[in-house]
């Protein structure tokens, strides 16, 4: 279990974290939102220590994060940051191996095993990249860099995915695609999600909890339907929204409702 | 040559010939077939020169490692194992260390047009090297410490005025290069003007990249830090390949970033410092060399940093063959040489931004 209890970070003066806990137990998928510089990326990273809390503290199975080293930790947790960069060509197969850099046999100098070779192809095949396999990173559309992106991440088979606005290029099939992947590795591979995201749909389709922030606060953790209620987001989000049930899923379904609306 | 003409993140991707995936037989491969390149050329080079060896005898008593003069003259025999071997193998220490270096910059700065003379790493070994013959003028072993030195304190400096708040852009990097050089390049005068005439032009000579008054007593260090610098870099070569793509991401997969960071660091002042102190600042070989690598090989850093050396190696070995017979028997620089070689292929990249 990858656990944060009373998480706080400050950067100089300013709070970005205030007082966040969070678990992540295996099988469940968690949604983080809430508006801009509400501190969702920060409480994220610090669930893989790229940055230290002030305040608080994030154990892996009870037992400090800090007390690991980097190589095991990007065993367990994989981060799927919002793009890459790319300024040296490498390959999209290239890219995605890069993801089995943790499970080398040693730290540094390694070559991929056949065994890596094939988890790779797989979630190239998983992803709808495996004809794109050969093609450079830097000649892809966004989108496909994100799946990418994506791709590497499951290519660590870590059990805790971290996604950082992983649908932001996404057109809406591959969003869909893209979280039922992840959905997918937590209901059949026991993994653990947590997704940071703007799409409070998409959130109430595929999460199990929602942990909704403003301003480094936690309003309000919980499951879908009881997160997304009208007077809440209106709050947090300054913004009148109406919330009914969606008529295929039967979750909260939230439509915002725009001050100037165009009347028919 | 393919050179994507995407623009991408304001720096032209450089597409190789190879798309295959990069595995330990290929690297192997290359690395041998380089290597026999660079022996052939250490043994064809060692013949060409303004005084003309016998080819036969010269060819018996390379092979015999010295050991036989094989009817040389003893001028003759001297010539080739006292003044044109030692000056071919440094130059290959030397060409090797900078292309390593290059290649080392390149990936850990994630900006293909990283060079250790042009971000003002050379200069600051070269600093480094005129204290070391001003203070300690009769110690040999002080240059390259003190060129060691001032290439560590010229990367970190580069290194810092480059991150800006958004980050090391490319362009930032190089600018912070160009005030570095400029800086180090007005120390530099000054310790000049403190050096008597007939120093000057000798100096002068040695700042462009000169292999001409190259001792013989640093050549054991300066082979041993460009095998051991490419050892280590190859090494970490696995690290390099993902810092290339984004600190952050790469620290996420597992990298121990500062680690590496430094290590790269380290290997790569080292790299450079030995080689300015027995060669001055020769340029655009960390630029040159890389590119080449990386277009025919793919930009893994498995198979380009040991490629790259080997074929700077080479480069230099040639390049300084050049500067010795092309107006024998006087000698260029061998630093204008590869700077006239460079320099168009720097404008060329830089003109795909």
């Amino acid at each position: 279990m990858l656990e944060a209890q009373n998480i706080t970070v400050k950067y100089g003066e300013r709070t970005a974290v205030a007082g966040a806990s969070l678990k992540l137990s295996p099988g469940e998928m968690t949604a983080l939102i809430g508006p801009n510089g509400a501190g969702k990326s920060t409480l994220l990273q610090t669930l893989n220590g790229r940055i230290q809390p002030t305040v608080g503290s994030v154990t892996l199975d009870g037992q400090l994060l800090e007390t690991f080293d980097r190589r095991t930790i990007g065993r367990r947790i994989s981060v799927v940051a919002q793009e890459a960069e790319l300024r040296f060509p490498v390959t999209v197969l290239e890219f995605v191996l890069g993801g089995r850099f943790a499970w080398a046999a040693s730290g540094a100098w390694g070559w991929e095993t056949k065994r890596d070779v094939e988890i790779a192809l797989e979630v190239l095949n998983e992803t709808e990249l495996t004809e794109l396999s050969g093609r450079l990173m830097n000649e892809l559309s966004g989108g496909e860099r994100q799946r990418a992106v994506l791709a590497r991440a499951l290519t660590t088979e870590a059990s805790y995915l971290l996604l950082d606005e992983p649908t932001a290029n996404l057109d809406l099939s591959h969003q869909t695609m893209l979280l039922g992947l992840v959905r997918n590795r937590c209901d059949n591979c026991n993994a653990s999600a947590l997704v940071v995201t703007h799409d409070l749909n998409l959130a109430a389709q595929f999460a199990d909890n929602v942990l909704l922030m403003k301003e480094g606060e936690t309003i309000r953790t919980g499951a879908p339907q009881s997160v997304f209620t009208a007077e809440l987001l209106q709050e947090v989000f300054g913004l009148r929204v109406l919330v009914d049930t969606h008529p295929v899923t039967g979750g909260p379904r939230v439509t915002p409702v725009h001050q100037t609306h165009r009347y028919h | 040559m393919n050179i994507n003409s995407t623009r991408f993140d304001g720096i032209p991707a450089i597409n190789g010939a190879s798309r295959d995936r990069v595995t330990l037989r290929k690297t192997v491969i290359s690395c041998i077939v380089l290597s026999c390149a660079l022996l052939l050329t250490v043994v064809l080079m060692s013949l060409v020169g303004s005084e003309r060896l016998p080819l036969r005898p010269a060819l018996c008593a390379l092979f015999s490692f010295g050991n036989a003069q094989c009817g040389l003259t003893t001028d003759q025999f001297d010539i080739l194992f006292e003044i044109r071997l030692p000056r071919i193998l440094l130059a290959a220490a030397v060409g090797g260390s900078l292309a390593t270096a290059g290649a080392g910059y390149q990936a850990l700065l994630r900006n293909p047009l990283a060079e250790p003379y042009l971000l003002g790493i050379s200069n600051g070994a070269a600093v480094g090297t005129m204290m070391a013959l001003v203070f300690f003028g009769a110690n040999e072993w002080s240059r390259p410490l003190l060129a060691f030195a001032g290439a560590l304190v010229a990367t970190l400096a580069v290194y810092r005025l480059a991150r800006g708040r958004a980050g090391a852009t490319p362009e930032r990097l190089i600018l912070a290069g160009v005030i570095v050089t400029t800086f180090l390049s007005s120390v530099i005068v000054f310790v000049t003007t403190l050096m008597d005439a007939t120093r000057i032009r000798s100096f002068t000579f040695w700042l462009l990249g000169d292999l001409s008054g190259s001792s013989k007593s640093l050549l054991p260090l300066a082979i041993a830090i460009a095998v051991s610098g490419t050892a280590v870099l190859t090494w970490n070569a696995r690290s390099l390949n993902l810092l290339m793509l984004g600190e952050r991401d790469a620290f996420d997969l597992g990298v121990e970033v500062s680690r590496v960071r430094i290590t790269v660091f380290l290997v790569a002042s080292l790299l450079v410092g030995s080689s300015v102190a027995a060669s001055g600042s020769v340029g655009y070989v960390g630029l040159v060399v890389p590119h080449l690598a990386r277009l025919s090989l793919g930009s893994d850093n498995r198979i380009s940093i040991p490629a790259a050396s080997l074929g700077g190696a080479l480069f230099v070995i040639i390049a300084d063959s050049a500067a010795r017979t092309l107006i024998a028997p006087r000698e260029l620089p061998v630093g204008a040489l590869t700077a006239l070689i460079g320099a168009p292929l720097f404008i060329y990249l830089l003109r795909r931004i």
